[in-house]
């Protein structure tokens, strides 16, 4: 360490180089496009819940082979599964306390967000693709 | 020993919970806040239902099955209403973003509006569902 022995440091000396850490302007923007994309697809997202409720297997499957709801859907999955991240790493940023368990949560948030994002779209796309994937 | 320079006075303490009154914004926040955990599982439920869809027959019946099982409608109704009041949530969030709207007045009329959406949006969606057939 260098500078005087931690009793002596003012807490703006402290504070300095342990602040911000500089994401907030990313996360925030990241939030709010994601948050803005949300608004027509969730609505989207709800009509085509009605449709496929209505139906079964079959009707599911020729629904996403159009290309409209197959590519609408994965911008769904992905945009949603972003802005959950974002929304899940503040609540456990405000509520968790302790280093290890923090950022161990943060990492298992971010792995169950790609995770999610991953196999949806992988899935939406096989069965809007048969016989290629 | 310097903790704290002389000559910087005591600063006040926000207030605690126990004299704080309940408004609506307040409301807003948490539900918000609550809304988007419970969709977090709800976007769990969403991939889960792709992957059922990509693996066949059987295995999307069994996955609907248990979504139109009564514990799973009570899971569907409140996904839904998570979801219109999230958006209606991140279009007032926008609104925010630009300035306006912070006007106490305004700001609980659009959270009650962004609440009042919700649930009609939700009745609305689930009459339609029953009227179409999505429920049985």
């Amino acid at each position: 360490m260098t500078g005087a022995p931690a009793g002596f440091r003012t807490p703006l000396s402290r504070a300095r180089g342990l602040g911000a850490a500089k994401h907030g302007v990313g996360h925030f923007i990241a939030d709010r496009v994601s948050g803005l994309a949300l608004i027509p697809l969730s609505i989207w997202a709800a009509y085509a819940g009605l449709k496929l409720a209505a139906g079964g297997y079959v009707l599911a499957v020729e629904w996403l082979a159009r290309p409209l709801n197959a590519v609408l859907l994965s911008l769904f999955v992905v945009a949603g599964f972003t802005h959950l991240r974002l929304a899940m790493q503040v609540v456990i940023e405000d509520y968790v306390e302790g280093f290890v368990s923090k950022s161990s949560l943060l990492i298992l948030n971010y792995l169950v967000c790609v995770l999610g994002a991953a196999l949806g779209v992988f899935a939406i796309l096989k069965v809007a693709l048969p016989g290629v994937l | 020993m310097t903790e704290a320079s002389p000559g910087v006075r005591e600063r006040p303490l926000s207030p605690h919970l126990g004299v704080w009154r309940w408004h609506v914004t307040m409301l807003g926040s948490i539900l918000h806040r609550a809304c988007l955990m419970g969709l977090y599982a709800g976007a769990l439920v969403l991939a889960g239902w792709a992957v059922a869809l990509a693996s066949g027959d059987q295995a999307y019946g069994a996955y609907v099955g248990l979504l139109g099982s009564l514990p799973g409608k009570l899971v569907l109704l409140g996904l839904t209403f998570a979801l219109f009041f999230t958006v209606a949530s991140n279009a007032r969030h926008l609104m925010w973003d630009t300035g306006r709207g912070f006007a106490p007045r305004t700001a609980d009329m659009i959270t009650i509006a962004g609440i009042v959406f919700a649930l009609v949006a939700t009745a609305v969606v689930w009459v339609i569902a029953g009227q179409t057939g999505g429920l049985s």
